[in-house]
Parts: C-alpha cells; structure tokens; sequence
C-alpha cells in the first residue's frame, strides 16, 4: 500500500517544530508501524536527510520506550496494544497518517517524536516501593499466604508499562491511571501496607509538582492504555489518599 | 600467557559459597561512603547489583540508554524464574537444580557456579514477594509453580505471562528507593564506549550522553558490566532493538577475555518471520510448551499444500501429524531443552515438512489441551455429557487465563487465532551462554572490572535451561557479586576519590571521539542496517543452528569483507552533538563486525557437537549431538591482540567432581 505520512519534527526542546510530509510505497500489510517507519527513516539516510528520531526498544510491548501519537490516539486506532504492535493492516491504501510525539507539559519534547518522561521516574521515586532491604533475609516466600484475588488484582495494575499513553489520552494531562496502578500493585499486599499512606501521599504530592493536571473521570485514559490498566486504580487511589489524610 | 585462575574456593562443593563468604574481606560501613562503583546496564543484574551495593553504603554510578532501567530487556522474559524451593514436594532440591543445569548445559559449565545459583535461588522468590512482586498464587493463597523444559520437576514461579517485567520493577523499585536517598546516581539515556584502566585496574569509563552528545568521564574503584547477551550480532533475534554487545567487546579489547562465544541459544518457539523488512523476531514462551503439542505433516504432500496455502491444518486427521518431539524424546516430549527442540524443528523443516509460506514453521498445537482442561472444568461445574462446543469452551477460558497475553500477541503479529488454529513457530536466536569470561568471584581478568548477568559466560555451560536466565541476573546483583566485590573493595579503602584528568581517561577519551567523529565525517554510500543486515544472514546462515567447517571458514572471510567495506563505505547522516540514533547503531555495529568474527572462530575451533553449538561432523548414528569430553572439556577463553583472527585462546578445564559425565539423554 502506498501512505501519506504527516510526522513532527522538532530539532529540539527549544526549536517551535512543524509537521512534514513524507510517501512512503509498497508498504505490507504485514509490517508493524515502526517497521514502516524504518523503511521511511532509510529512504531518509539514502537521501542524506536526518532520519526521524522515535523511541522504540523492545518491539514486543512490554518496555514501554514506543511512544507515537497516531492519528489522534495514543499508540494509534486499535486497542490493548502498544505502538510496536501496531500493524499495517489497519490501515487502507492511500490513507494520510498523523504521526506526533506524545503531548503534555510535563513530557517535554527532546526531539521529533521522542519525549523525556523523567516525570515518572521522580514519581516512582518519591514512593513506588517497599522499603526492604535486598539481603535476601526475609521471611519464606509462602509465610504470608494472599489470597488470589487480591494477589491478582495487583498483578493487573502492576502489569503497567509506564509508557505515558494515559497522560497523551487525557485532555487534562492527568498521571492519575500511571500513579493508581502503582499505589494499587502495593497496597493490595500485605508486604505493602506498612507504608501505604506514605506512599500515597509522596507520590501524589511528586505528580502534582510534575504539572499533570487534575483527573475528571473521562475515562480515556483506560481505553487507550495497552495494557488495560482498569479505572477502578484511580478510585482505589482515592480511597487511599483520603485514608492517609484522616489518619 | 597467563594461566587462568578460576578462584573455586577449596571444600565441598556444598560448602564452599558459605566458607567462602566466612573468609572474605569486608569493607566497614564508614569505608564503604569513600568507594565508587560504576554498574553498567540496569536490567536484571545490573538493577539488582546497583540497588544492593548502594543499601550497603557504596556510591553506585549506573547506566542505562533507555529512558529508565525499567524498560531494560529483562523486562520481555515471559516465562518464569526457577527456583529450589520444592513447593510442590515433588522431589526438587539445591542439588536437583545444580544437577538440571549442568545437565542441561551439557556440560560445559563451571560446577561451583552453578550449585552456588541454585543455593541462593531459593532467597531470590523470599526476597521478590517481600517487594512486593505479584507472583501467581493458588486458591489457598501460596505461590503456583509450573514446569519448563529439560526437568522432571515444576520449579518455575511465573507472574503472568510478564515474570521477567515484575522481577525488573521489583529491582527498579529497589533501585528508584536508592535514588531517592541519593547513593545511586542514575545516568539515562547514557552509553559506555570504552572503560578506562589505570595501573591495569578498571577505574573508570567513558560515556556518551545520548540527548545531548557530550562525552563524559567517570571514575570509579570499580567497574560491573551487565550489558545482557550479543544475539543481536544476528540482527534478527528476540534483543530489543539496542541490545548490542558494545560494552562487553570493548572491555574484551582491554583485556577481558571472551569466553565461548559460540554458545548461542536459539529458542524454539518464536514468531517465523514474515519478510525482509522484520526488524526483530518475537518469542511465545517456553510455557506454551507445557500444554501444546508441536507437530507437523507426516505427508510431504501435505505439507506442500499448506504451504501453498491450499489446506488448512486442522483439516489433517490425527494419523497423518508427525509429532515428532514426542516421537524422538518420549521421556520429555515436547519439554525437551531448547536446543534440541530447535534442531529437531529444523530437521522437520529442512526435510520438506515446514508449514508455512516460507516452508520454515512447525505448528504448536493446543486442541488436546483446550479439550483436556475442558473435560475437567465440565466435571467440576456437574455438567453431564457436555456438548463438544461446551468443553472447548470451557478449556479455551483455561487457556485463556494461563496464557491469555500470549495468544493475543500472536493473533496481533500473525492475524490468526491461535485458540481455532495452531500457532506457527520456528526457532530465533534468543540468548548467548557465551560471554565475558569471569572467574568465581565475578572479576573478569581485569581487575576491578566485573561481569554479571547474561554478559559473562559462566553458569549455563552450552545452553540455558528455561526460566534460568532471571534467576541467574539476580542472583548475581543480589547474592553474589555484593560478597565478592567487597573482598576487591577491601584494599581500596585508602585510595580516595580517583581523578579523571589523567593521561589514561585523556587517551581513551580521546580514542573514542575519533571514532564518532569518523562515522559522521564518513559520508559513505550505505546505512548501519545495511551492512548489520549482511552480518546477520551470513550468521544465521552459516554460523546458526548447525555449522560445519566448511561454512564457517566462508563465513570468517564474509565477515571480514562486510568489516572492511563497513569502515569504507558506512553513511551516518546528522552530528555529533544531538540525539542521532544512527551514530549511535553505527558503534555497535561496528563491534558486532568483529565480535561475529570471533563467534565464528570459536565455533570452528570447537570440533564437537554440545548445547546450542552444533557441528555436523559431529553427529550420533540417530543424528544426535556428538560432545567430545576428551579434549573439549575446556571453557575457551579468548585473548584480544588486535585483530579478532588473532585472538589468542585460553583454555580453563572444567572437573566434574560432583556430577558423573555422562550423554545427555532427554529420551
């Protein structure tokens, strides 16, 4: 198939940037998104032209580096998948394509469609964690028993990627489906519980100085996120945070 | 030539890892504020080595090129992590674990290395669950193990189909708790291009900013490489797509030696690929293999009408599928070790008997266990004579939930539903056992500069057994190298900070900018994929799942061809001072261009069949791997002096004292 790509290009933090138009031919239905993206950046290099920076790693959708805005949707049109899953199939001969970095004041562009997502790192630093040393002295593995449910539970919130498409989704910027997850994974464990108000409070406080805007229940960020973080975080978050402010 | 020395510590070998730790010297917590440690890579070894060190009190420096360590490839293991704890009482121990993965290594591992992995297996899962990694738990709320290949046990604890990305954010929630204090200093988006020894002691490394550029200088009292494997010398392999083997080939040209190098493990069950323009190849977990059944046509014909798309594969009745692992290997069916179940798929393929377009594809099938699981479920719900759509029903949610991510992943890439039509898959390079060769305590043969993880070469011998590579990273970053690298610390105690405005970080700064500034001044006629794409096939082709003198003498010459019109005609568009992911390809590829060289070397110079290495002069009667314990017994250790072809070999000869050497049977 033969595609119109509209792409963001931005030489850095501080130039304006612009989107530019580019074709791309014989494009299979088979190739994933960034290997479409590959076949262009090598018609740029034989070209002597810079090549289009985007952040990709893993290309199997768990490490969360892939980041492109398509079409108006994070990771693009389909659903519970990362933008390396993308495949070209979902797209028709002759359609034009919107590629943008991720867009939020706190993820500053860095360059083209690659975005610093160092928000989160602060994030998950001010207390997404359990303070136990890594001595391997702890007690037996199977001391506590936890229940399935719970213990399932928090496997979904933790199976996060970090990725940030919940924040390009809101149209508030809101962090609150990233930063759910994690306070969620911990307080549904006992190992996690010791400090759960602490930590609730520390990374609320740190996502509030990052400039991630307010949650207003609009629920996209749960639709586009790819690994179905579900909305039910950012309540249990809630509920959290208002317990640490009582207690 | 120096002599190499493995350090084993004498006694037992059940004793030696704790009369070792009883001996060692220890750096007191005051010392401890005064000593530097750069780690390299924040994935699994290198996340839990950087978490663990700054707990003690050390001053970890760590680098990652990703935008955070939780994105490091560690986080794609799927399967699970193994561990002695015999849960389930069905006769595992620290002995059984030791005897499984020198077994499966076939081998050519190190023994005290490997029973010491499995002594502190067991406080690896004690340790996750404290942290709050969510593995899967049974209804009475203890963890679930299931059962991976090449053991007679279930030792695998799994999160999901995500336990290599649990594991990860476990260690990353260690690390960011040390980054909050301030004892590791997190350099992202950073990469090391060359390490700096000073009075032949590893003090320090050069590193390039990747935003903005700059070349750094770091120093250090210490210097731990955990930069994972080199698969992608492949270019096609299960790596994300900047695993490279920079950092470990560039200590190999300081004087690091690099060990096996020919033992490459190529997976069985990865995504076939689909067409030129694939920039990587995806896996389907191990665990797939516990409940599918790997087969393909017994008739030749139909094979060929698959192939040409003209059947379908469940229109072949049950007498004409070839099952063939379970065929070969009865004992172990389809858990059979990787590197077999690899060979036995190419057999099938090579033979005519592949299944899909390309003729390079064995179906894994999952109908019996759909009806299996449904059967039961059907019994535990009360239904009587359940209709058949009932019970596939009701085993696809069995299958759904133990494996769910995985189906999706493949409906995704493939377009098919794997719950109605088997999964096509075929065998990719996946891990290197090979490696930065290192001895008991971890120290490469520089001193001060160490190797863990995936990156050195020690505890899978020839070839990894599933859900071992996670256990060996943490291992290694919480349990082990924490004691040896305290023993080296010890002596440092009085050197102070080392400073970085020597003529040594000057030398070696100095070379690596000439390198940069030659690719961007190059102005060639072909990109880095292009000439990494030329490396990659002569690789598979030649020096993949089965060598043979022949090719691998072409494939020395091919590669050093590709090397030298590399350096001639390499085009690398942008600057020096940006982000420009094509410089950064074009460093890599760079040293990928002789370390496949070495590869190759090795695999010539190793005249037997073991593990993942496999020579076709070296075969049994029934087309068997043909090891040759009488003069390959040996770990080869090579010596870098300036050109990979001159590599000089080291051999350290491996005793088995504690396991008989025997024929790996898995039939």
């Amino acid at each position: 198939m033969n595609l119109t790509l509209k792409i963001w290009r931005q030489k850095g933090p501080q130039d304006k940037g612009q989107m530019v138009e580019y074709k791309v031919t014989d494009i299979s239905e088979h190739m994933s998104f960034l290997e479409m993206m590959d076949v262009l950046n090598e018609q740029l290099v034989a070209k002597d032209e810079v090549p289009i920076a985007f952040d990709h790693d893993c290309r199997e959708g768990i490490c969360g580096m892939c980041s492109l805005h398509i079409n108006g949707e994070p990771h693009g049109p389909d659903r519970g998948i990362t933008t390396c899953q993308l495949h070209m199939r979902t797209f028709k001969d002759g359609d034009t394509i919107y590629i943008e970095p991720w867009r939020a004041k706190a993820f500053p562009v860095i360059k083209d469609l690659i975005v610093d997502r160092m928000a989160f790192e602060r994030i998950q630093q001010a207390g997404g964690y359990i303070s136990v040393n890594t001595s391997g002295n702890t007690q037996d593995a199977n001391a506590i028993p936890i229940s399935k449910l719970n213990a399932d539970l928090s496997m979904d919130a933790a199976a996060c990627i970090g990725c940030g498409a919940c924040v390009a989704s809101c149209k508030n910027s809101s962090a609150m489906l990233f930063v759910s997850a994690k306070v969620s994974q911990f307080a549904l464990l006992p190992q996690g519980k010791i400090e759960a108000a602490d930590r609730v409070r520390n990374m609320v406080k740190q996502m509030d100085e990052e400039g991630f805007g307010n949650c207003t229940n609009t629920g996209a960020c749960e639709v586009e996120c790819p690994k179905g973080i579900s909305l039910e975080n950012i309540a249990r978050m809630n509920r959290e945070y208002l317990k640490a402010s009582i207690i | 030539m120096t002599t190499l020395n493995s350090r084993v510590p004498e006694g037992p070998i059940k004793d030696k890892w704790t009369l070792y730790k009883d001996h060692i010297d220890l750096v007191n917590p005051a010392n401890k504020r005064n000593i530097d440690i750069i780690v390299v890579g924040t994935g699994l070894a290198g996340g839990s080595a950087a978490a663990t060190l700054a707990e003690l009190g050390y001053n970890v420096k760590a680098f990652a090129y990703q935008d955070s360590p939780r994105r490091a490839h560690s986080i794609a293991a799927q399967g699970g992590i193994n561990a002695a704890k015999n849960y389930m009482g069905d006769g595992d121990s620290n002995y059984r674990l030791f005897y499984d993965t020198v077994k499966g290594g076939d081998y050519r591992s190190r023994e005290a290395n490997v029973h010491r992995l499995a002594e502190v297996s067991g406080a690896i899962i004690d340790q996750c669950v404290a942290q709050g990694v969510p593995f899967a738990r049974d209804y009475g709320g203890l963890l679930d193990n299931r059962s991976f290949g090449g053991v007679l046990v279930s030792r695998t604890f799994y999160a999901k189909g995500q336990t290599g990305q649990q594991l990860l954010l476990g260690c990353y929630s260690a690390m960011n708790r040390q980054i909050a204090r301030g004892k590791i200093e997190m350099f992202n988006r950073h990469e090391m291009l060359d390490v700096v020894k000073i009075d032949g002691k590893a003090r320090g490394i050069i590193a390039r900013d990747l935003i903005t550029g700059e070349i750094e200088r770091h120093s250090a009292h210490a210097v731990v490489i955990a930069t994972g494997g080199y698969g992608n010398v492949y270019f096609l392999s299960t790596n994300a797509m900047g695993s490279n083997a920079t950092a470990a080939w560039k200590i190999h040209k300081k004087g690091a030696y690099f060990a096996n190098p020919c033992f490459t493990q190529i997976h069985p069950t990865c995504i076939p690929r689909s067409g030129d323009y694939q920039s990587k190849l995806t896996l389907m977990s191990e665990s797939l293999r516990n409940d599918g059944r790997i087969w393909v046509p017994k008739k030749i014909e139909d094979a060929k009408a698959i192939q040409q798309g003209k059947l379908k594969p469940t229109a072949i009745a049950e007498e004409d599928r070839d099952y063939f692992l379970e065929r070969r290997y009865p004992a172990y069916g389809n858990l059979v070790p990787r590197d077999v179940a690899s060979r036995a798929a190419k057999e099938r393929c090579d033979a005519g008997h592949g299944v899909n377009a390309t003729g390079e594809a064995v179906y894994l099938d999952f109908a019996a266990a759909i009806h299996r699981y449904g059967s039961t479920k059907a019994k535990i719900q009360g239904l009587h004579n359940p209709s058949k759509e009932e019970v596939i029903k009701l085993g696809e949610a069995v299958i759904e939930e133990k494996y769910g991510n995985l189906f999706q992943m493949y409906e995704k890439i493939i377009d098919e539903n794997p719950y109605k039509t088997p999964m096509m898959i075929y065998p990719a390079t996946h891990y290197t056992m090979g490696g930065v060769w290192v001895d008991y305590n971890l120290m490469t043969t520089v001193p001060g500069l160490y190797c863990i993880g995936e990156a050195n070469f020690s505890d899978h011998g020839a070839n990894r057994l599933g859900a071992s590579a996670l256990m060996q990273g943490l291992a290694d970053g919480y349990f082990v190298l924490p004691y040896t690298i305290g023993d080296y610390l010890a002596d440092d105690i009085r050197t102070g900070k080392i400073p970085t405005n020597s003529p040594e970080f000057d030398e070696v700064e100095k070379s690596v900018k000439d390198q940069l500034e030659f690719f961007v001044n190059n102005k060639g006629t072909h990109s880095v994929d292009y000439f990494h794409k030329k490396l990659g096939l002569v690789m598979w082709n030649k020096v993949g799942m089965a060598r043979n003198e022949k090719g691998l003498k072409e494939a020395i010459k091919e590669i050093q061809d590709i090397r030298e019109d590399f350096w001639k005609n390499v085009k690398v568009p942008g600057s020096l001072n940006e982000l420009n992911p094509e410089l950064e390809k074009a460093g890599r590829v760079a040293d990928f261009l002789e370390l496949g060289e070495l590869f190759a070397k090795d695999a010539l110079h190793r005249e037997e069949s073991c593990g993942g290495h496999f020579r076709e002069e070296h075969v049994t009667e029934d087309g068997e791997a043909k090891r040759d314990d009488v003069n390959f017994a040996y770990v080869a250790a090579w010596e870098y002096t300036g050109k990979p072809s001159e590599a000089i070999l080291h051999k350290e000869q491996l005793e088995f004292k504690d396991i008989e050497l025997k024929t790996r049977s898995y039939k």
